[in-house]
């Protein structure tokens, strides 16, 4: 069957099973189990009325714990055998890998990335937002910076290219340097700097999502702190650093948190600029080249990186509920 | 007046034009490689996109024909235009051009300025002048013509071929319905399950319901990374393996917590009075979700289906792994970066449309429905 067919199938039946369970399953539950009828009508209300939350939650419950949940203690798991899957080796894995030159530079750049690409993109987010909130033109201007949102990570990959290309009639940094007589290089071959090269490819990418939820957040400021504080004679600069970002402090980290977030599962720009060569590895691209050899090394890697995910997730918790109270 | 430096009209053009050379930089490489795509192949490899429509200078060769030959006082003379070769003609269409610079030999195609009178191999000598004619003395009768070499300015030359070497050619059609294929059931079928589970986070009381909405926050930043490994193992022992029917429960699961977020923070802001009195009236959970939520919650269905649709569009690493490797199942991003980066790497015309077909279809989503993304966005992370 051709894939399409089986695509207009897929979303026939899914669709269709999805309508068919929450309808049949609510009424099997009011007709038949606990019908509304009968000597114990009021006892029945109430008991369907306890069970039917959780048949609107079975099929996202049973989805997520399946295909999140369970993956985080299925990989850890795995990650404490071999590259079999028959030998129990503890956590040796994890001790090959900290042994290894490419796993702690794949460390050290992810925790640079981890730094450099929220800091920048949210920056260049709250300047963006702070320059066109009254300027005329400034939700075409906005439009234009997040437009890379909509662009994969492989495509960015190939637009930038165009620009870090070591031939001089491509890349629009080397025909510079041509132009000013300077000598041509691959700028993704200078050792160290060409993770900083790499990481603006995202932030070009993330600076629209942080400046769109950063201009709501300014736009929220109420009127009077900023009025009173120009009232009592602050410059521009004070009003901005002084009145308007600490009030959207809240925001600002949810952004940061949120790009870090990314950060930390972002393979494609690595695995297609440099494919992790010239000292370029991060965590993701360097489990790729675990992933279909070693699964035991693999999940040791991604176990690794949840790690790092951790403290934020704990964090985000912790703020969801706080929330709800 | 709140402006950093709005306070006075320097200000505001000192801000008009940071913001502008802001956006030019953002829009640069993509105006890059939009424009890169449309170029001749040649000119591609010789001229850099933003000289674009400029003319380029492109050397080529051209074979004298002997036939036209004549004596002059003792010696065998060659004359004619080497943009008459009708093997050029597809550069010079009306026949004619500017020679710049041209040479005997393929390795010096540029040894000599056009007028500059050089010798033949052989013994003789040869000019080529401006407008592309020349002239051959040569002692002896000449059994074969010489080969030419000579720089010559060609006009800009934008053209489709590219788009139709890459659509037609090179299987990025299959690539593209591929994509398709993942990407439509794939946003579909999350937003229904997690509409109802949404709905009942948001407006049924139950035990562990808080519990709940904390286990969907935390999963929200679960790296995928963790995922692929145990099950794609799960997968192959329940006969899925790799297949298309793998990636659309992959990404179904994965884009879940993200849908269930957003649902239910929007729909818990929905009035209260409203669904109150529905219950009043008799109607039951199923009813009021159907007649009441749903439509209310068109707004945020869309935006999660907007961030489902670029998502999976956009996936390498779930496609990578969950699809197999063939090329009848690769969707675009795959295609793009294990195919064509590998075998067209120095042929930067068709890497350039190969991308822009990739990014066109969710560029179009982008700008059309831009105002549900925004409002997607700030619903899930702005309170």
């Amino acid at each position: 069957m051709s894939p399409v067919l089986q695509g207009i199938l897929t979303i026939i039946i899914g669709v269709g099973g999805c309508v068919g369970y929450f309808y049949g399953s609510n009424l099997l539950l009011d007709k038949v189990i606990f019908p509304a009828r009968g000597a114990n009508i009021g006892r029945n209300i109430n008991r369907a009325n306890q069970v039917r939350p959780w048949l609107f939650l079975f099929p996202a419950v049973f989805a997520l714990g399946v295909y999140l949940a369970y993956p985080v203690v299925g990989s850890f798991y795995r990650s404490l055998f071999d590259r079999s899957g028959a030998n129990f080796i503890g956590l040796g894995n994890y001790v090959d890998l900290f042994n290894e030159g490419t796993f702690r530079v794949a460390v050290f750049n992810n925790l640079l990335w981890v730094l450099v690409v929220p800091a920048l993109a949210t920056f260049f987010g709250l300047l963006i937002a702070q320059l066109t909130d009254r300027l005329r033109w400034g939700n075409i201007a906005k439009s234009l910076i997040f437009m890379p949102m909509a662009i994969s990570f492989v495509g960015a990959s190939l637009i930038w290219r165009f620009v870090y290309s070591a031939n001089p009639d491509i890349g629009i940094i080397n025909a510079l340097r041509d132009a000013m007589g300077l000598a041509v290089l691959d700028p993704l071959q200078v050792q160290f700097w060409n993770n900083f090269f790499l990481m603006f490819i995202l932030v070009w990418i993330q600076t629209g999502f942080a400046m769109v939820i950063l201009s709501a957040a300014l736009r929220g400021i109420p009127e009077e702190t900023i009025e009173a504080a120009i009232i009592d004679g602050a410059n521009p600069f004070q009003v901005f650093f002084k009145i308007k970002v600490p009030q959207i402090m809240g925001t600002i980290v949810v952004v940061w948190t949120t790009i870090t977030i990314l950060v930390l599962k972002v393979f494609d720009i690595v695995y297609t600029m440099t494919g992790g060569n010239f000292g370029t590895h991060i965590l993701p691209s360097y489990m790729m080249t675990y992933m279909f050899r070693d699964d035991g090394r693999a999940t040791a890697v991604a176990f690794v990186i949840m790690l790092l995910v951790l403290p934020v997730m704990i964090w985000n918790i912790r703020q969801a509920r706080a929330e709800m109270r | 007046m709140d402006n950093i430096a709005g306070q006075n009209s320097g200000g505001r053009v000192a801000v008009n034009i940071t913001v502008l050379v802001l956006v030019l930089l953002w829009l640069l490489p993509t105006v890059g490689l939009f424009v890169s795509s449309f170029r001749d192949r040649d000119q591609i490899s010789n001229s850099g996109w933003w000289l674009a429509p400029m003319a380029v200078d492109l050397n080529f060769r051209t074979r004298v024909a002997t036939d036209g030959a004549r004596e002059e006082g003792g010696v065998f003379v060659l004359e004619g235009n080497v943009f008459a070769d009708p093997a050029l003609a597809a550069n010079f269409p009306d026949g004619a051009g500017v020679v710049a610079a041209y040479g005997t030999r393929a390795v010096a195609p540029t040894e000599f300025v056009a007028g500059e009178v050089s010798e033949l191999r052989g013994g003789g000598n040869l000019v080529v002048n401006r407008d592309g004619s020349y002239r051959i003395e040569a002692p002896e009768a000449l059994d074969r013509g010489p080969t030419l070499y000579f720089e010559a300015r060609t006009p800009p030359k934008f053209t489709l071929a590219n788009y139709q070497t890459v659509l037609f050619a090179d299987g990025m059609d299959r690539a593209f319905i591929n994509t398709l294929t993942v990407t439509i059931p794939a946003t579909i079928i999350p937003i229904l399950i997690a509409a109802f589970a949404a709905y009942a986070l948001a407006w049924m009381d139950f035990p562990g319901r808080g519990l709940l909405i904390a286990a969907v926050v935390g999963l929200l930043v679960v790296p995928l990374q963790l995922a692929l490994v145990p099950l794609l193992r799960l997968h192959t022992d329940i006969g899925i393996g790799q297949s298309f029917v793998g990636i659309w429960l992959a990404h179904t699961g994965f884009g879940l917590p993200l849908a269930v977020y957003l649902l239910r923070n929007y729909m818990a802001g929905l009035p209260r009075d409203i669904i109150e009195s529905a219950r009043v009236d008799g109607a039951t959970d199923f009813q009021i979700f159907i007649r009441i939520i749903l439509p209310l919650s068109f707004p945020a269905l869309a935006s999660f289906a907007i961030f489902q649709f670029l998502w999976t569009w956009n996936d390498l690493l779930v496609a990578k792994v969950f699809l197999p490797s063939g090329a009848d199942t690769q969707v675009m991003t795959v295609k793009i970066a294990d195919d064509l980066l590998g075998s067209r790497g120095g042929d930067w015309g068709i890497l350039a449309t190969a991308a822009f077909v990739s990014i066109a279809v969710p560029l179009a989503v982008f700008f059309t429905m831009q105002r549900y993304l925004v409002r997607g966005l700030l619903a899930g992370s702005v309170k």
